[in-house]
């Protein structure tokens, strides 16, 4: 992997100054565009690697598939906690990361990072229906939720330099990281500007075994889902037989 | 150097497919055993026991519902074994509390749905759970210290002969059977109708339920308690299977793996549980389950009470995953 980045940072310096991209502040690329999740996943650093053109600050922001998502507030009901008003918020991220080469308030002015949305204080929620009063607390929570789950997060990395040009950082995906679509902006800034900025996707997709499994257990007809139920009582009946053989009185 | 093996032993994670999440190998066999451990002692499938800790890990509770019912078939086909080679298995009650289950778990899965299209799901099945276990508990427990009171004043001496059981209303049904097992002549009425409501209940709330033939049968219907525990075991494998291929169609949230892993862990409890089970006497087995159940009861009337740490809850919705 060191050996491969290596290879793969000299090749850039030698490709990058020379290119007549060279208009192109920033170019940067991840190491593998497929995460793959197989029944040993248990998260996983992926690396990006990219040149600039000259002294400046990189950020990293890495996006989950986006979805609708609800927040409950729980109130006293006649003595028990109950799931009271909800409120639903729609184009939610489902996994939300930054990485910068320095802290993003020393890089960039208040306003800028709010017109970006950079920083996990910052992402802006769009409800479902008309903003109903009180909505503020719904919003606080559903990012403190988020970070619960360790699937929002303000530094998921460090970008670091190698001289002045070259750049890398490791992202990390948690284990119950969301499968889809990722998309990973980067961002060059100078002087309290964003000058350039790209974007490159990221899969992250089940394969092998445990893909089969979740491919016959969310099958849109019955019969595979049947087939699923079945083989899933047959695993453990023979399972329990199993045991019962090993452990009889020897 | 112990810590080192631990960290080590612990750091073997698998990505479980339907739950969307790694787990520690080690986490789910320890969690595996240890209600493994007490279902073979007590004859419990050990469903209440377990959707609580699969959702305490992080497990979503609808996998951990359906899930739990899919390791309930292998915990009890090797429990059955177990209390089949020790002649306590009576075949017969055990089909005809099986007759009254399926129709009972059939109903119980329609009445989940409607249950759901009203929210609160979460509610009604806390509050039912409550309500179940802390009244079953209580019961066994005042029985079952009355039993070993009993007991105690009879090894003193004046011991007054016991009938097999007490005749009530129940036994005056029509349709008589007997079972020959569990030396009875009872209309099968009412084993019939205790299969049905478990099996509701079952369904409805992703247990076994076992917690209830037990008692069910012991009190109501005055079968030996050492033949009730091995004919339930009998009678759930069905009922928990029906289940498990009922909510693979509907809900999609049967995971396989996590059953595989957490049924290695709970045979091997359940055998040492098992042997333990057969060396104890009958008033003790219910007292300790009598102990077990009401401080699940309590734990989870304390869940409904109590001031949660976060007022807010997170739930994705369609179109999300």
């Amino acid at each position: 992997m060191r050996a491969r980045t290596l290879l793969m940072l000299v090749g850039l310096a030698l490709v990058g100054p020379a290119a007549p991209a060279a208009t192109k502040g920033i170019v940067a690329d991840v190491d593998d565009h497929l995460v793959e999740i197989r029944t040993d996943f248990a998260g996983q650093d992926i690396l990006v690697f990219g040149a600039i053109d000259g002294p400046g600050d990189v950020i990293l922001v890495m996006r989950g598939p986006a979805g609708r998502v609800a927040i409950h507030q729980k109130e006293r009901f006649a003595g028990i906690w109950v799931n009271a008003e909800s409120i639903e918020f729609d184009d939610v991220p489902s996994l939300y990361g930054v990485a910068s080469s320095r802290p993003l308030f020393d890089i960039l002015p208040n306003e800028i990072l709010d017109r970006y949305q950079l920083g996990v204080g910052r992402l802006q929620f769009e409800t479902a229906e008309e903003e109903p009063y009180g909505i503020g607390s719904f919003r606080i929570a559903l990012v403190q939720q988020k970070r619960k789950q360790g699937l929002y997060a303000d530094r998921v990395g460090r970008v670091t330099f190698i001289g002045e040009t070259l750049f890398r950082a490791n992202l990390h995906l948690p284990s119950n990281v969301p499968t889809g679509t990722f998309l990973i902006d980067v961002y060059l800034a100078r002087d309290g500007r964003i000058v350039d900025a790209q974007n490159m996707p990221l899969v992250i997709s089940k394969v092998g075994f445990g893909a089969d499994l979740y491919k016959y257990a969310n099958s849109r007809s019955v019969g595979p889902r049947f087939g699923y139920g079945i083989a899933a009582v047959l695993v453990s009946l023979l399972t329990g037989w199993l045991a019962h053989l090993a452990f009889r009185k020897r | 150097m112990l810590g080192a093996l631990l960290d080590w032993l612990l750091s073997f994670q698998v990505y479980l497919p339907i739950a969307e999440l790694s787990v520690s190998v080690l986490l789910l066999l320890g969690l595996g055993g240890g209600v493994g451990f007490l279902s073979g002692l007590f004859g419990v499938g050990g469903g209440f026991l377990m959707t609580p800790l699969l959702i305490f890990i992080g497990v979503p509770p609808a996998v951990a519902v359906a899930t739990q019912s899919n390791q309930t078939v292998a915990t009890s086909v090797s429990g059955v074994l177990a209390h089949w080679s020790r002649d306590n298995v009576d075949f017969k009650m055990g089909f005809v509390l099986l007759s009254g289950g399926v129709f009972g778990s059939l109903v119980g899965v329609a009445l989940f749905s409607i249950l759901r299209r009203f929210g609160q799901i979460d509610l009604v099945i806390n509050i039912a759970y409550v309500i179940l276990l802390g009244s079953i508990g209580l019961m066994m427990f005042a029985e079952s210290t009355r039993a070993l009171r009993r007991q105690r004043r009879a090894q003193r001496g004046a011991t007054a002969p016991r009938k097999l059981h007490q005749h009530v209303w129940v036994h005056g049904l029509p349709m008589k059977m007997r079972f020959k097992k569990s030396r009875l002549y009872i209309s099968a009425i009412m084993p019939i109708g205790i299969g049905f409501v478990v099996g509701i209940l079952s369904a409805l709330l992703g247990v076994g339920g076992a917690f209830l033939i037990v008692p069910a049968m012991i009190y109501l219907v005055g079968m030996p308690t050492a033949i009730v525990v091995g004919t339930s075991l009998f009678q759930i494998i069905f009922v928990a299977a029906v289940t498990t291929v009922l909510q693979s169609i509907e809900n999609r949230t049967v995971d396989v793996l996590l059953a595989f892993v957490l049924t290695i862990g709970s045979v091997i409890g359940a055998q040492f549980g098992g042997r333990l089970g057969a060396r104890l006497p009958g008033e003790q087995i219910r007292f300790l389950l009598a102990l077990l159940i009401l401080s699940v009861a309590i734990g989870l009337c304390y869940t409904l009470v109590a001031t949660p740490d976060d007022l807010f809850s997170l739930q994705p919705l369609v179109g999300s995953r």
